[in-house]
């Protein structure tokens, strides 16, 4: 009991995934300002942020709409980051093996954000809001199949073993599954869809700044919204495992811990050039994009692979 | 620039604030000249984001309220719910001469007043339109920064 609040709480749970994911935003954040010749912010500014939302700023609580839930979305949304990260983390660092099937857990865990930043939206009562709602469910829509297509693949790859400790020991036994062709084109649509996951550039029509004003996360103030960030901190941590744990070879011994920070660092820097590098896509546009293109691409991937490739 | 603001920084919340001062603009009946200059704030030669500073789309994540242009007798009420809509503490901040002062249009028929008199404000940055180099002065004092 004591254990699994230890692994909950502080490493690699909640704290951990914190702080990690604060040094990942900010790392985020300067690769964006150097891409535009900017200076960029310090290095503890997305900690400043969060303590500034947490422990200055006051609460503004919607007169219409559901206070409770209003309140209750961010918890959840928290609560499911910090889970999924644990269940990711704890095979990924060697710690403990998890148990069979662990990464269907995962994967409903990983959706939960999306899903409560939809209900906490939906019940503030604001019209914008309730249009990047839509905007988001449609886009969850969009690229779930294409992510669970992904996880399915892998699982294909691996001889049918439906557990992350075991799909990191079949890489780590052979070889990792990104060295095939398949696994080439597992990965590119594996990255497409942690991107509209995390939210960022060219899928981030649910938040769009300039037309709907924060859209989803336009109500919250104080530190609900502190809440959201920090879920956001771990989510942009978390996913990238996910793909190093997925395609990627986890971790080995010894040096192979500056491995794995290396492949994160690589695979956030992959996401964050795309994002400064693309415009915003219109729903319309995202749902194609995964529905058939990257649809296509995967079932690509998985035919191959039963011809060996 | 002048500011009625206090310059030392007390405690750890208001340092955490001072860290993180995330920016609303509002424009009210301006020539668009100000706002030209603020924007020009954000551009990579003079980059606020070095300071925390971050342009937010939405008045419930503001931590600073920057008003520019003359306000006349429909801005007034916007500028009052934008003011009450905001979670505090606020700091608001006029920027340019019709912002501090009314400029020109002080004595015209629909002007409602500068923004002190309808809002509290902490930081006067004046000039038509102040540089780049008088705004960031400004912000950096309200970040606390001797400048």
């Amino acid at each position: 009991m004591a254990v699994s609040l230890f692994y909950f709480f502080v490493y690699p749970g909640l704290l951990f995934m914190a702080v990690t994911g604060g040094l990942l935003s900010w790392y985020d954040r300067k690769i964006t300002a150097r891409v535009q010749f900017r200076k960029g912010p310090p290095l503890l500014q997305p900690f400043w942020d969060f303590l500034k939302l947490m422990l200055v700023k006051e609460t503004i609580l919607p007169r219409q709409g559901s206070r409770f839930v209003f309140l209750l979305a961010p918890v959840l949304a928290l609560f499911g980051a910090t889970m999924a990260g644990l269940f990711i983390l704890l095979p990924l660092f060697n710690i403990e093996t998890g148990f069979k099937g662990d990464i269907i857990v995962i994967f409903y865990l990983l959706t939960l954000p999306s899903f409560s930043y939809i209900i906490g939206s939906l019940a503030s009562g604001n019209p914008i809001a309730a249009v990047g709602a839509s905007r988001e469910m449609k886009l969850i829509i969009s690229y779930e199949l294409t992510f669970l297509l992904v996880v399915a693949a892998v699982i294909m790859k691996s001889g049918q073993e439906f557990d992350l400790n075991s799909i990191i020991a079949v890489q780590q036994a052979d070889k990792p599954f990104i060295g095939s062709i398949s696994g080439v084109l597992l990965f590119i649509a594996g990255l497409f869809c942690i991107q509209a996951k995390l939210g960022l550039v060219p899928f981030d029509m649910s938040e769009a700044e300039a037309e709907l004003a924060s859209g989803i996360y336009i109500e919250y103030s104080g530190p609900p919204y502190a809440m959201i960030r920090l879920a956001k901190y771990i989510m942009l941590f978390i996913l990238p495992a996910f793909i190093v744990a997925l395609l990627m070879n986890g971790m080995t011994g010894g040096i192979g811990v500056l491995w794995l920070i290396l492949k994160i660092l690589a695979l956030v820097l992959l996401v964050t050039l795309i994002r400064n590098t693309n415009p915003r896509l219109k729903i319309k546009q995202a749902s194609s994009f995964f529905l058939i293109w990257m649809n296509l691409l995967v079932i690509i991937a998985i035919v191959l692979n039963a011809f060996g490739l | 620039m002048h500011s009625d603001y206090k310059t030392k920084i007390v405690g750890f919340k208001d340092f955490v604030f001072r860290k993180s001062l995330w920016v609303f603009h509002f424009g009210g009946a301006s020539c668009n000249n100000c706002d030209i200059e603020i924007l020009d704030c954000l551009t990579p030669r003079h980059d606020l984001e070095r300071f925390g500073i971050m342009l937010v789309g939405s008045i419930r994540h503001a931590d600073v309220l920057l008003v520019n242009g003359s306000i006349n007798m429909r801005d007034r009420d916007r500028l009052l719910e934008l003011y009450d809509q905001a979670p505090k503490p606020l700091l608001v901040v006029a920027i340019g001469a019709c912002g501090c002062t009314g400029g020109i249009f002080a004595e015209g028929i629909t002007f409602a007043g500068p923004v002190d008199k309808i809002i509290p404000v902490d930081a006067y940055i004046p000039g038509c339109p102040p540089k780049p180099e008088a705004i960031i002065a400004g912000v950096a004092r309200l970040a606390g920064r001797k400048t």
